[in-house]
């Protein structure tokens, strides 16, 4: 079976991890904004597995983990986006400040 | 008092004798404990009585509740008949009829009549039998006992040692039985000027405090224990002054006393500061014997001390400049005035300079400032006596005037002539003092019945009592010729004693001016200058004694027909204790008749001098510490001089003031034009000191307070709250970084991570 | 007997005076507010019954082994280098015991009195708030008993560690004091007071642990004893020491508070309930002055002698007292006028301790102690007459003479005893520290001499006004005379004033040896001799 080069596998990890830096600072719709993050996250256990067959098991157990905390942060997250929603019926992020001074 | 006289002479035999035998005291501090007793009881005697009154407290809107007050003392004063019981301000003010004359007194305002002059005449007993004792032993030196350590404070660098102790001499022994003689004198007449008063035991509960603290000052055996004295008298004097406090004035003028007073006592704060600092204590024996050996006769320090402690003297004794508050003293009860602010109180200073005869001997140049400024006082405070009416402060300012006097004897060292005079006076001015007391008693009574708002102290409102009061006419007359320096009455000698001090000095043969000539003062131009003025404040004295009296008790009556037939004298309580003070100020002189003086040794019954040689042990420190420095007075030149000039000053005062007023109509206040005259305006305006300390001294003060308390406010507090307020702004400040957007978040944070990566990728 | 002896002299007696109110405080937090005051009464008379006895079995050698409460004796100074140190009832109970912190506690001649000065305010504070304060009852007492746990704490710690905790500890019950049961501008003086006070004292644990790591480093032992701070091997340079003194006093400065750090004290007094306001200055202020007294002094001896903290301390003493006095007579408020005069009797111990000799510092500690009972009482007395009045402006008053007696007699009494008049504690203190400070400080002594002249300048006028003058409003004429309850606040204070200012032998006896000791710790420590490196390194113990 043919290995996928390093290389290869860091790239992508890197575009996903800045392609959702990039939304996260751009887009204002908080939907969106959750997805981006979660693509940071995906990028980041990409890298982790990427580098697994040279330096061990630990990339990967520390994959579960992320992806238990993004559950979780997912979880809170939409449950937070939900509630404001109720009240502001939007998710533009601009009305989401608040806790502002 | 001839007791005394008698006994001064007993005692020179006995010395003679045996002058080695040990004088045992008499439980002394009996003296002390028995006026702090009746302090106590009358003190919860007072309580119980205020308490008793507040329960019928009046509905509020009561027209009585808020009495109406007048400015002279008489209208608190209450009286057996008095019908209005709620005009008297004081402490019931209305509610209090129970105190008042209707029915039967209750025990709170009868028991303090027994008790108050009760615990006096048993500590004047018992300072008879000490003294009889110390006559007996003639003691050369004091009698100390320590009855507990007061303020221990083992410091390896000097150690203070200050213990509650007594110590009992010659000079403590003659201020006792003073106090405590004058003292019983003054309560049995306050029984009767003060009993009607609603607050009688709390009266009689200051009075009795003010002769503890005055025999704790006299009897005390070091500075700080004198102190506590110094300060108590203070007080009671600040309570009694404001007496009938619901008056403003009348509490002014206590305010205004105890913080004079408090001037004073920095300054003998300081000189116990200085003596410690340099001799390690302050109990007087030790002083005594310590100051010659270490400290320099006529240096810096001693003299420091010396000052300082003048002008502890000065604010208690009335001496220029903190000569202000006694005048306005007057506001309390007049046998207030008699005991606190003529025979007791105010003769401290000159008590506290005699104690420290030693250190003044070796401080020439302080003391010929305590010379100078009290033969100042004694002209000064003369020339304002001649033009007021007010009958209490014409004796107010006399009182400064001749503790004026007292301040130039112990000055020029005279110590013997100033307590001689201190005692005469005691006798004199406290008849005076009391006899004005009966006076304005009965001449309120007769007003009140006739609702007059004339004032009842002015003497122009008086005239020809004499008839009505021939009593209190004969007490005063002789108490009047005593002070006027009329032999052989017992001012004439005191005040001879003093003038022939300052004329001995002015020839050079006091040991004054032998020291002030070694520390290269000529002092006799000094004493002359004091001889002239003393004999002019002698003249004053003589005459506005004379003007007072005029006024009061000769010519037509003036008070108003319905007014005259009400007036009348008092009860015994008045009299008695006037007419044995008359008699002590009569024959008070015979205790110290100089024998070598040609007129007046006729006046001479024992071997003259008695009191001299009763206060030598006491003195005998100074005399060493004169004689060590080889400034011993010379032999003193007897002289007719002084003695003539005196007599005929006296006499002429007296005679100018009744050929100059008693033809003439003399007319009451209302009528009297004011002075017009610029020199009587001054005078009756005394020298509008008042007013210059007002403008100079307390106005300045209060301005520096306020602008002190601005400065607090808005620059110390302002400061602190601006620090408050940068952190709050800075927050604001920072805080508008804080959008609020996720999104500017996110790109911070990416910024940061960036940051952080790159600086740890280049390390 | 045997029992009470046991106790007396053991360790646990303080402990108990510390954890008993705090257990008070729960209790009277959970009874509820009907009985909170009674129950916080009872805590409050027990523990004062409990603390009186230290006054009579206090044996002023000190009773302490050396190994409860130091960990070596070779580096102590002098006067604490014997086998056992001069603090007797002293607890070493393990607690971060590896970092060296201890809680170590222990009582001497001036800690003493101190505490007994809490434990007597304390049943007192409860009767004056007995029908003052009617909202949130339990949570009140609670946090009165908290605070009197705390400060005690101070005043027995013999752990850097624990001493501040407990420094920190008294902060909060008196912030809420203030802020809840306070007047109008409560929050605004309650917050003032928090912060002002808190930073004064994170520059002080900055400096302890600077202390703590230069021993650790010399002797290789964590500690945070007493007696180890003082270590003469953790030689400082005089520019380190300097700024640790520097830090320790900011802190007490703040507390005690001199002159310009005093304005936080005018708002917390006059906003403050009548108990906040009397354990405010009876003991609140008294813990910044026993700082300086107790560490500051002695843990720097270079700095705190050197002659430019001397005489910055004596002059800002002296202001002080002549300009806190001269402020405080125009304040229209009673309660800041006496607030002020705080300021002022404090500036009188400030030059106390910096005489440096035993007169002054005897002196001070008596003004510690006379200031305690003087200025409580007449916080009591102007709480007793803001219920009857609701109004501490002195313009509202006149006269009260007349309508209410026996309050005109204490408080002319009070004011008496807080200028200083002789045959009160006032007088005896205020003698004994200008006394020391003029042996050596003539000048010093004689400026803050007018402070005699300066205090009846403000007491007067302000006595005059409430007490006497004409009795002109309805509202001042129908009030009741003190009652039994209060009386009964007034009188143990009356009694106490006239015994210290008649017979003050008592006292000074007991705390003459410890005051003689601190003064020769830091003579001892004085520009203490250099020694070789390998001199330090052989005397350090090795644990």
């Amino acid at each position: 079976m043919q290995q996928i080069p390093l290389e290869q596998a860091l790239g992508l990890s890197a575009l996903l991890f800045a392609i959702g830096a990039f939304g996260v600072v751009i887009r204002r719709n908080a939907i969106i904004l959750f997805m981006c993050i979660e693509l940071m996250l995906n990028a980041v256990n990409l890298a982790f597995v990427a580098f697994s067959p040279r330096s061990g098991v630990q990339g990967q157990v520390f994959v579960f983990f992320v992806i238990a905390v993004a559950a979780a942060e997912a979880a809170v997250g939409l449950a937070i986006i939900i509630s404001v929603f109720r009240h502001k019926e939007s998710v533009d992020i601009k009305n989401f400040s608040l806790l502002r001074w | 008092m001839l007791l005394l006289q008698e006994a001064a002479v007993h005692a020179t035999s006995a010395a003679a004798g045996q002058a080695g035998e040990s004088f045992a005291a008499f439980a002394p501090w009996l003296i002390l404990a028995l006026p702090l007793l009746g302090f106590v009881l009358n003190g919860l005697l007072s309580i119980t009585a205020a308490r008793r009154a507040l329960p019928a407290l009046p509905p509020v809107g009561d027209p009585h509740w808020d009495a109406h007050h007048e400015p002279s003392e008489q209208e608190h004063h209450a009286h057996g008949d008095d019908a209005h019981p709620a005009a008297h301000a004081d402490d019931h003010g209305a509610h209090g009829h129970d105190a008042h004359g209707h029915g039967p007194k209750p025990a709170t305002h009868t028991l303090p009549s027994f008790i108050a002059p009760g615990v006096l005449i048993a500590a004047f007993a018992v300072a008879v039998v000490n003294f009889l004792r110390m006559l007996a032993a003639h003691p050369e030196t004091a009698w100390v006992h320590e009855y507990w350590s007061w303020m221990p404070v083992n410091d390896p660098t000097g150690a203070l040692r200050v213990g509650a102790a007594i110590q009992l001499d010659q000079l403590s022994m003659l201020m006792t039985l003073v106090i405590t003689g004058v003292g019983s004198l003054i309560h049995v007449f306050s029984v009767g000027y003060m009993k009607e008063d609603p607050g009688y035991p709390r009266y009689m509960a200051y009075l009795n405090l003010f002769v503890f603290f005055m025999l704790t000052l006299v009897l005390g055996a070091s500075y700080p224990l004198m102190f506590v004295g110094w300060e108590g008298v203070g007080l009671c004097s600040y309570l009694l002054i404001g007496f009938w406090f619901k008056e403003r004035a009348n509490a002014d003028a206590g305010k205004k006393a105890f913080i004079v007073n408090r001037i004073g006592d920095f300054g003998f704060l300081i000189a116990m500061f200085l003596l410690f600092a340099n001799l390690g204590t302050l109990n007087f024996a030790e002083v005594m014997e310590r100051a010659p050996a270490q400290m320099a006769f006529g240096g810096a320090v001693v003299t420091a001390v010396c000052l300082f402690f003048f002008l502890g003297a000065a604010g208690k004794s009335a001496q220029i400049p903190l000569y202000v508050w006694l005048p306005d003293a007057m506001a309390g009860p007049t046998p207030v005035s008699a005991l606190i602010h003529a025979a007791t109180m105010v003769t401290a200073g000159v008590y506290l300079v005699a104690r420290s005869a030693t250190l003044f001997t070796m401080a020439p140049v302080a003391s010929l400032v305590v010379a100078l400024v009290g033969t100042a006082t004694a002209i000064f405070a003369a020339s304002i006596g001649l033009k007021q009416w007010d009958i209490k402060k014409i004796l107010a300012y006399s009182t400064v005037s001749q503790l004026g006097f007292m301040f130039a004897a112990v000055g020029m060292g005279a110590y013997v002539a100033g307590v001689f005079h201190l005692m005469t006076h005691a006798f004199f001015k406290a008849c005076l003092f009391l006899g004005s007391g009966a006076v304005i008693h009965a001449m309120h009574e007769a007003l009140h019945h006739t609702h007059s708002d004339m004032d009842a102290q002015d003497v122009r409102n008086m005239g020809g009592l004499r008839r009505y009061l021939p009593v209190t006419f004969w007490t005063m007359g002789i108490a009047t010729l005593a002070i006027a320096g009329v032999p052989p009455f017992a001012g004439f000698f005191s005040k001879d004693e003093i003038t022939g001090a300052a004329w001995d000095g002015a020839h050079g043969q006091l040991p004054l001016a032998a020291g002030l000539a070694k520390v290269g003062i000529d002092g006799t131009l000094w004493f002359g200058l004091i001889w002239g003025a003393l004999s002019i404040a002698a003249f004053m004295t003589a005459f506005y004694m004379g003007r007072m009296m005029i006024y009061t008790f000769f010519g037509q009556n003036r008070t108003g027909e319905e007014e005259r037939k009400h007036l009348h004298e008092g009860s015994w309580t008045l009299t008695l204790p006037l007419v044995v003070l008359a008699l002590a100020s009569t024959f008070g002189g015979f205790l110290n008749v100089e024998r070598e003086v040609p007129i007046v040794r006729w006046f001479d019954f024992g071997q003259g001098e008695a009191l001299h040689r009763w206060l030598h042990p006491v003195l005998a420190g100074a005399d060493q510490v004169a004689e060590a420095n080889g400034i011993a007075g010379a032999a003193v030149e007897p002289s007719a001089v002084p003695i003539a000039v005196a007599i005929l000053l006296g006499l002429g005062g007296l005679a100018l003031a009744w050929t100059m007023l008693s033809r003439r109509a003399l007319r009451t206040a209302a009528e009297e034009p004011a002075y017009a005259n610029g020199v009587e305006r001054v005078l009756y305006h005394k020298y509008y000191v008042d007013e210059l300390y007002d403008r100079v001294v307390v106005r300045t003060v209060g301005w520096l307070s306020r602008l002190q308390a601005g400065f607090d406010r808005y620059v110390v507090d302002g400061l602190v709250d601006f620090g408050g307020k940068m952190s709050e702004w800075l927050g604001v400040a920072l805080g508008r970084f804080q959008t609020g957007q996720v999104n500017t978040y996110a790109f911070a944070i990416l910024i940061g991570v960036t940051l952080v990566l790159y600086a740890f990728v280049h390390t | 007997m045997d029992f009470l002896k046991h106790l007396y002299e053991g360790p646990g007696i303080l402990t108990f005076l510390i954890a008993f109110p705090l257990l008070g405080a729960l209790a009277a937090w959970l009874v509820g507010d009907r009985s909170a005051r009674a129950t916080a009464l009872v805590v409050g008379i027990v523990e004062l019954l409990v603390s009186v006895p230290l006054f009579f079995t206090f044996d002023p050698t000190g009773t302490c082994p050396q190994s409860v409460i130091g960990r070596q004796n070779e580096g102590l100074p002098f006067a604490f280098s014997q086998l056992t140190v001069p603090f007797q009832n002293c607890t070493d109970a393990p607690w971060f015991a590896d970092w060296g912190i201890h809680f170590r506690i222990g009582l001497d001649g001036i800690s003493l009195f101190m505490v007994l000065l809490t434990t007597l305010l304390l049943p007192l504070m409860v009767l004056g708030s007995w029908t003052y304060i009617r909202d949130r009852q339990r949570t009140f007492y609670a946090m009165l008993l908290a605070l009197t746990a705390g400060v005690v704490g101070v005043f027995v710690a013999l752990d850097m560690f624990v001493f501040y905790v407990f420094w920190e500890l008294v902060l909060i019950p008196m912030y809420f004091l203030i802020g809840v049961w306070g007047g109008k501008e409560r929050v605004y003086a309650a917050v003032k007071f928090f912060l002002y006070t808190a930073a004064g004292s994170l520059l002080m644990l900055v400096a302890i642990l600077y202390v703590y790591f230069r021993v650790h480093s010399v002797t290789g032992m964590s500690s945070f004893s007493y007696f180890d701070f003082m270590n003469p091997l953790a030689a400082f340079s005089a520019r380190e020491e300097a700024l640790l003194f520097l830090a320790f006093a900011l802190a007490f400065a703040v507390k005690v508070p001199i002159f310009p750090f005093h304005t936080w004290l005018p708002h917390a007094h006059v906003q403050a309930p009548t108990a906040g306001s009397v354990i405010l200055a009876g003991v609140l202020l008294k813990m910044g002055t026993y700082g300086f007294i107790r560490f500051a002094v002695p843990f720097f001896p270079d700095a705190a002698h050197a002659p430019g903290a001397v005489k910055w301390a004596m002059v800002l003493g002296v202001i002080g007292i002549i300009y806190a006095a001269m402020v405080a007579a125009v304040q229209p408020n009673a309660k800041k006028l006496v607030a002020y005069t705080s300021v002022a009797h404090l500036g009188f111990v400030i030059l106390g301790i910096f005489a440096y000799n035993l007169i002054g510092l005897q002196g001070a500690l008596m003004v510690m102690i006379g200031h305690g009972l003087s200025t409580p009482m007449l916080f009591f007395l102007l709480g007793m007459l803001y219920e009857r009045r609701h109004s501490y402006e002195i313009e509202d008053f006149g006269g009260l003479a007349a309508s209410i007696p026996v309050f005109a007699t204490m408080l002319v009494f009070a004011a008496m005893a807080s200028i200083g008049l002789p045959g009160t504690s006032g007088f005896v203190s205020e003698f004994l520290v200008l006394l020391g400070t003029f042996k050596t400080h003539p000048y010093v002594a004689l400026l803050a001499s007018t402070g005699v002249i300066f205090a009846a300048y403000y007491m007067l006028p302000m006595v005059q006004k409430v007490a006497f003058n004409a009795l002109r409003s309805p509202a001042n004429r129908d009030i009741p005379d003190l009652d039994r309850r209060e009386l009964a606040i007034l009188l143990p204070l009356v009694v106490l004033i006239l015994w210290i200012g008649i017979y003050p032998k008592p006292f000074l006896d007991r705390m003459e040896p410890a005051a003689l000791r601190l003064l020769a710790t830091q003579s001892t420590r004085l520009a203490p001799p250099m020694q070789p490196m390998g001199d330090v390194a052989a005397a350090a113990p090795n644990p």
